[in-house]
């Protein structure tokens, strides 16, 4: 049993918080999301020249750095600490993770565009009634000649406005809510019949509505099996989960420090208010949530890789990450008092991403009923 | 003991029902529909039909145009004016700063302050809380010095800041607490002043919260000039009518009728949205446990402030038990307020100001503003006492220890 980090990763580590420190501090992140066009390609552009970070999960031949899981975590963790919007999770994680897992055609080419930092993919797959089951698709995909057609549309697509492709689940065949008849395609945002309605997001992400209207793919489109794409979307996304649940920590450690710091400067009653017992137990509480989501991400992060044990791992640090955001978050505001209300200060925008992070990819209920599931088999 | 209504409390609330359905200003309705930011006319659009038709100030003493209202046809109104989604009177003149005069100014103060609050004509806001003084209210450093002007008139000079100034962008005066003695305790040296913020030396700063709202501002005040006869009550005893206020602000903060309203809100939210499975989220097990749990603690609350509604009208008035209903109260509209997020799902995201033009149609109207109002309500278990502070009162005034 080890939970030390290889040279390389702490190496990864290092590189990540170092860049971030000198780039991407709090104002310089508030000023660039709250403008046009809501990030920072020059960021990006680092990311893949300067860094190299791109190529983090992938494998030396396809000219990454060899990693995977470990390597997503240790460069989320470091972005929900700096609160990074620039689409890596999108690109990287489920982008790459797609390519990487199907043996699509034309996987190699894309994942070196990606590593360049000139192909960035968004993920176009909720629907505005699919809540958080992947299989409620209602999207279409016909097969026309050798080809397809897509018509519907997806909800709230993450990081969509920077993209130049997406990978979108599609139904080729069953009802609305069947495992069966899910297929995965690339589309290129630039296809003729894609439309988008661009928005920021609370948390000051970007996202989109995006429209799929009678556009043309061709057969090499399809990325995995057709009908039977389900069980490849549920691998890519809990991968996702565990990245997010990364990025969660450091977005909790950065709510439980911030509190402490603000706690031991602001005085009242004649004293600094980290001598008050009761908020020193809810420090320690909050302390408590924070460990116990790092041990769960860890353990997620560990085991995504091991198709037998991924899904149960992934649902239960969900749960753990789930009600840690909303604990740790809420209780940083509150000991702030007013302060904690501003825009002007960071511990806000942390609490507000943890909030997002709540809901990501399912909420608490979502992941419970999951675990249950798979743990404890159907309810009488 | 009986939960009935009379015959006349029926028709009450009828004709209570009648005249918010005829009256309620449209222009009102659709602003507040389309969750924009109001404007300060806006504010005070509905303040004026009340005015006119003698119900805005059911709190006051008949003589000075209260309603004399029993405390049942008072709970009628709340429920009506929450369940019509009525924007609330604002609180600072009407239900913070009246009390106070009515309890404690003079005649003539009386006479020259109250007719604005009612009718609305003056827009006022509360000078309380300052940087280094949240909680710990009481060693607040605003200072004022009493000097005789060349007019030979009474003068204090104030000088130092106050902050979270709720709508303070748009007021006509103040109320304000600021030393007037540093040597003595720090309860016993403050006085309660009433400032026109039209004075030279007063600027008012915005606070943008984490919502991206401007609802609360910096007040700066430098050398301000105030007429001794602004002052309510004795110099120095000014925490007299602080603790009045609050104990005020406290016992309307219970907020039951709006948070009836809100879970009805909830209830239609979740009867659209879909759960996992396709059927109505309020029939996913889950979240429906949590809706009822919710409406359990929104009945103990009520019966709770019920009860103390009973005890102010038998004379006992708002006492630190009022410290339970802000605590409940603040957290059971978080809770709410959570739960319409968590309902909306993945349209909980996006940030539209408004609903108006490119923003409409981006997932349903009802999720629109619900993850701001969850940001913003935090702020509930922060001011007016925090829910921390709420527990000290608790446990020092009513269980004594």
């Amino acid at each position: 049993m080890d939970f030390s980090f290889t040279e390389e990763q702490s190496m990864l580590r290092d590189t990540v918080a170092a860049y971030l420190g000198d780039h991407y501090d709090f104002d310089k992140r508030r000023a660039a999301v709250s403008k046009e066009p809501g990030w920072r390609p020059d960021v990006w552009k680092a990311f893949a020249e300067e860094l190299g970070i791109l190529g983090a999960p992938f494998s030396e031949e396809l000219g990454g750095l060899g990693g995977g899981p470990i390597e997503n975590m240790i460069v989320m963790e470091e972005f929900g600490k700096a609160l990074v919007v620039e689409p890596y999770l999108g690109t990287v994680v489920i982008g790459g993770g797609f390519l990487k897992h199907s043996g699509h055609a034309a996987a190699a080419d894309l994942i070196g565009g990606i590593i360049e930092g000139k192909v960035i993919f968004a993920f176009a797959q909720a629907e505005p009634q699919s809540r958080y089951n992947l299989a409620a698709v209602t999207t279409t995909a016909k097969k026309d000649g050798a080809g397809w057609t897509l018509n519907g549309q997806k909800a709230v697509v993450i990081g969509a406005p920077f993209a130049t492709h997406f990978i979108v689940t599609a139904r080729t065949s069953g009802g609305e809510r069947d495992a069966q008849g899910i297929s995965v395609f690339i589309v290129e945002k630039n296809a003729k019949g894609v439309t988008t309605r661009d928005y920021p997001t609370v948390d000051g992400f970007r996202a989109s509505e995006v429209y799929f209207e009678n556009v043309s793919l061709g057969a090499d489109a399809l990325v995995g099996p057709a009908d039977q794409g389900l069980p490849l979307v549920e691998k890519v996304v809990d991968e996702a989960i565990a990245a997010t649940c990364a990025e969660a920590c450091g977005v909790l450690r950065k709510l439980h420090e911030g509190t402490l710091e603000y706690t031991k400067q602001r005085k009242q009653f004649g004293q600094p208010i980290s001598s008050f017992q009761v908020l020193q137990h809810r420090m320690v509480d909050m302390f408590i949530n924070v460990e116990q989501a790092v041990s769960m991400t860890y353990m997620a992060n560990i085991k995504v890789g091991d198709d037998a044990e991924r899904a149960k791992a992934v649902s239960a640090a969900k749960v753990q990450i789930g009600k840690a955001c909303k604990f740790v978050g809420q209780n940083a505001i509150q000991l702030h008092g007013g302060m904690g209300m501003t825009d002007e200060m960071a511990i806000g925008h942390y609490f507000k991403r943890a909030t997002m992070i709540e809901s990501a990819f399912g909420s608490v209920d979502h992941h419970l009923a999951r675990y249950e599931f798979l743990s404890l088999g159907k309810a009488a | 003991m009986n939960l009935d209504f009379t015959p006349e409390e029926n028709a009450f609330r009828d004709e209570v029902r009648a005249f918010i359905k005829e009256n309620y200003p449209p222009e009102l309705r659709k602003a507040q529909d389309e969750h924009r930011p109001l404007t300060k006319d806006e504010y005070l659009l509905w303040h004026k039909v009340l005015a006119k038709k003698g119900w805005v100030a059911p709190g006051w003493p008949k003589e000075l145009g209260g309603t004399g209202w029993t405390p049942t046809q008072k709970y009628i109104w709340s429920e009506e004016t929450a369940r019509a989604d009525c924007l609330p009177i604002l609180p600072f003149g009407m239900s913070m700063l009246a009390p106070v005069l009515y309890t404690f100014g003079t005649d003539e103060q009386k006479k020259r302050f109250l007719p604005g609050i009612y009718n609305g004509e003056v827009w006022w806001c509360q000078g309380y809380s300052e940087p280094g003084a949240g909680s710990d209210l009481a060693s607040l450093k605003c200072k004022a010095e009493r000097i005789t002007a060349d007019d030979g008139k009474e003068y204090y000079i104030v000088n130092g800041q106050k902050t979270w100034t709720t709508l303070g962008q748009y007021a006509d005066w103040g109320f304000f607490l600021v030393r007037t003695d540093p040597n003595s305790k720090p309860q016993s040296g403050i006085s309660f002043l009433l400032i026109d913020m039209k004075t030279p030396g007063i600027e008012v700063r915005p606070i943008i919260t984490l919502e991206g709202g401007h609802e609360v501002n910096d007040v700066f005040l430098d050398n301000v000039k105030v007429p001794v006869e602004n002052r309510i009550f004795h110099e120095n005893q000014g925490w007299t009518c602080a603790k009045a206020l609050l104990a005020h602000e406290r016992s309307g903060i219970a907020g039951v009728a709006r948070s009836k309203r809100n879970l009805e809100k909830l209830r239609t939210i979740a009867g659209t949205e879909r759960s996992d499975t396709g059927s109505a989220l309020l029939t996913d097990a889950f979240f429906r446990r949590k809706v009822a749990e919710l409406e359990i603690d929104l009945t103990a609350l009520e019966f709770t402030e019920l009860r103390t509604l009973a005890g102010e009208s038998s004379g006992k008035g708002p006492g630190p038990e009022s410290s339970i209903l802000k605590i409940k109260g603040t957290e059971i509209q978080q809770r709410l307020q959570e739960l319409a997020l968590e309902a909306v799902g993945h349209y909980g995201a996006p940030f539209l100001r408004d609903l108006s033009g490119s923003n409409a149609g981006v997932g349903p109207d009802y999720a629109k503003g619900l993850a701001g109002e969850m940001f913003n309500g935090r702020k509930t278990s922060i001011y007016g006492g925090s829910n921390e502070i709420q527990r000290n009162i608790i446990a020092k005034m009513v269980l004594g220890l």
